[in-house]
């Protein structure tokens, strides 16, 4: 059986065309998902238009000067703006594809965000979004991350006028001064009013009736100060009234990154595995080698051991290469190595099984990388679906369709060993291996078509 | 026919895929040193019967014995594109368990005429080298018969000559040949005995003028074609 390893690898070394698209594959994946994972995702081009007077940017709010400029950057943080001067710009800059929206901040925003603020009435500021909607997904995020930042924008007014209505009930409650159009007023407060009434209620004769009444002032100015002590904590709970807790009920926190660097992996496994093993078993017949080989020279089942043997163990080597290669963009846990091994080796041998019998069944190399392909993508894309995306009888049945190849288990095996992630590393492993023998033997099946 | 020491022997084969009958109960025997050429129409069962006596196909029914080794030379040349002669010579050495395997490589390389084409990928040889290292890979363990399978069905009539003065001299050495051919001239020129298989069935074993007496034909082909139509084939 050396013999015949051998010789496989002197017939891969021998093609570099495959052998280099085997390596380069797979580096390839993972640096285009290092860079991605690493990069982010690039700022939609959004026109904006601020139609506000320069003079005028700026609104007061309890005595303090804010600059709505200051609101603006916060969007650009998600959005790389295109300024453009008018709205009629803005709107060519949408029709023709250059940007995928625009924000417009109408002329008088800031005019109507300081009535609105002190109270005189009139309608709230509003600003204009457009959109372009030729790429619905584009649209959806452009229209997601204005909705969002617009969002982040009201909670920061909102928090900043409810800081100054609590100045000013601190005020009522403990007296102070405060400004109101131009001028300095001073509030004496409940507090102090309070304790100028006991002083004036205690030089009174006892028997004094304003006594009485004093005391029910007294009475009413602690209630209203003590009361109104109580409302600064609701009034912070009006900015956000309701708070999020989360808790995991199933699987562990995986982060995304992480997550993808298996899923890359993974397909590559999947890729590199499953070809050399389809093409490789597939090429015996096509070389009219199988005929000489099982006439005495090796046993069916030692030709399959082989194949298997030699798909899983470049597969292996070129896949870890690539966890290497992703190691440079993505913190990867190197105590773990060992574990990563153990399902790279299962997972690889897995496929390498299911590659045989593939090879098997197709007899052609052509048709073997064929099917290898139009097998191995549909059942990458099912077990790449998450639960409640589809109803729960389908995803049922996309469950025991995943779970009859080794797609799921080697991914499953895979982000256990590189991120600890549930349902653990044990599980996917016994599965590999069974799917391991059940393939072998689904193959040694097939063989009876190369006779 | 009996031979006195019988190098090979068919003893009633039969081959069915499913309700297909290949071969019906074919029996035969071949001497050592003898030229046994199998010839028949189209789907005779000439490669099926070929590739049970080689072992590479199980029997239906019906047993095959050897006196020792079988060599086998497929129809088309098992051999792989991406190795060098010597490389395929060396591979199927060391899997025939071959006791020195340099010496054996070193020998087919000069029966072959190939030792200047030692290092050449097999992929990029012609059609008849290929085939001489076909041939060469089933004479590698010196077996006392040696199966052929249309052996010279890609060659021009030059490289025909050199092959079929090669495979004489394997004969001339006591190598038992048994080979199939559609070229029922190459039959008559190199065979001692032909078998005329047609439809699975084994009609007629003898030399080659034994062949065209039954059948009264004016050439061997002629006669050939007679005794098949006489038989309703």
């Amino acid at each position: 059986m050396r013999w015949l390893l051998l010789k496989d690898l002197q017939i891969l070394r021998r093609s570099p065309l495959l052998v280099s698209l085997l390596v380069l594959y797979p580096i390839v994946l993972a640096v285009l998902i290092g860079l991605a994972l690493s990069a982010g995702p690039a700022k939609p081009r959004v026109a904006f238009v601020n139609l506000v007077p320069k003079d005028a940017t700026t609104f007061e709010l309890g005595g303090e000067k804010l600059d709505a400029a200051s609101y603006a950057d916060k969007l650009f943080e998600s959005i790389d703006p295109i300024r453009v001067k008018t709205r009629a710009e803005a709107v060519d800059l949408v029709r023709s594809g250059d940007a995928l929206g625009a924000l417009i901040l109408p002329r008088d925003a800031t005019e109507r965000l300081q009535n609105t603020i002190n109270l005189s009435g009139g309608p709230p500021p509003r600003v204009e979004v457009l959109y372009n909607a030729e790429d619905p997904v584009k649209r959806r995020y452009v229209e997601a991350t204005i909705e969002s930042r617009l969002s982040e924008a009201n909670t920061l007014l909102s928090a900043k006028l409810t800081t100054i209505a609590a100045k000013y009930i601190g005020i009522v409650v403990s007296g102070g001064t405060f400004s109101l159009l131009g001028q300095t007023i001073d509030v004496l407060g409940l507090r102090r009013s309070q304790a100028v009434i006991d002083g004036v209620a205690a030089g009174l004769p006892a028997d004094s009736p304003q006594r009485a009444a004093l005391a029910q002032v007294s009475r009413f100015a602690r209630l209203a100060s003590d009361n109104l002590d109580v409302s600064k904590p609701i009034l912070a709970s009006i900015g956000s009234p309701v708070r999020v807790k989360q808790t995991i009920v199933a699987g562990k926190r995986t982060p995304l990154d992480a997550y993808a660097v298996a899923v890359a992996v993974t397909i590559s496994l999947m890729f590199v595995t499953l070809l050399l093993a389809a093409g490789m078993l597939a090429l015996e017949r096509e070389e009219h080698a199988f005929g000489r080989l099982v006439r005495g020279l090796v046993t069916r089942g030692q030709l399959l051991v082989e194949k298997v043997g030699l798909a899983a163990s470049c597969a292996c080597a070129v896949t870890l290469l690539m966890l290497a290669g992703l190691g440079l963009f993505v913190g990867l846990d190197w105590s773990r190595a060992p574990l990563w091994l153990a399902a790279l080796a299962l997972g690889s041998l897995g496929f390498a099984a299911m590659g045989v019998a593939i090879g098997g069944l197709a007899r052609e190399v052509r048709a073997a990388s064929l099917l290898a392909l139009m097998l191995s993508l549909p059942i990458a894309f099912l077990s790449l679906v998450p639960s409640g995306s589809v109803s729960a009888a389908l995803y049922r049945v996309i469950e025991v369709v995943s779970a009859l190849f080794p797609f799921k288990p080697a991914l499953q095996a895979l982000n256990a060993a590189l991120n600890d992630a549930d349902p653990g590393l044990a599980v996917p492993l016994v599965h590999l291996a069974v799917l391991t023998v059940a393939f072998t033997l689904i193959a040694r099946l097939a063989l009876r078509r190369f006779d | 026919m009996a031979v006195a020491a019988p190098a090979l022997r068919a003893d009633g084969v039969t081959k069915r895929y499913g309700d297909r009958r290949a071969l019906a109960g074919v029996s035969f025997e071949a001497g050592r040193g003898e030229l046994v050429a199998i010839i028949g129409p189209n789907g005779a069962g000439k490669t099926t019967l070929l590739q049970i006596l080689a072992g590479s196909l199980r029997a239906t029914d019906g047993a095959v014995s050897a006196d020792g080794a079988v060599g086998w030379v497929p129809q088309q040349a098992a051999i792989y594109g991406k190795l060098s002669v010597a490389e395929n010579l060396r591979l199927f050495a060391r899997l025939e368990r071959v006791g020195d395997v340099e010496a054996a490589v070193d020998r087919m390389l000069d029966q072959t005429g190939l030792r200047e084409r030692a290092g050449d990928e097999t992929g990029r040889l012609s059609g008849g080298n290929r085939q001489r290292v076909n041939v060469a890979v089933g004479l590698l363990a010196e077996p006392p018969v040696v199966l052929l399978d249309e052996p010279s069905a890609s060659l021009d009539p030059r490289q025909r000559e050199v092959l079929w003065e090669f495979v004489g001299g394997l004969a001339g050495r006591g190598t038992t040949v048994v080979y199939t051919t559609h070229n029922v001239a190459e039959a008559e020129r190199f065979a001692d005995r032909v078998l005329v298989l047609a439809d699975g069935e084994l009609l007629f074993t003898g030399s080659p003028g034994e062949l065209q007496q039954a059948a009264e034909g004016e050439d061997f082909e002629a006669a050939f074609v007679a005794f098949l139509r006489e038989r309703g084939h």
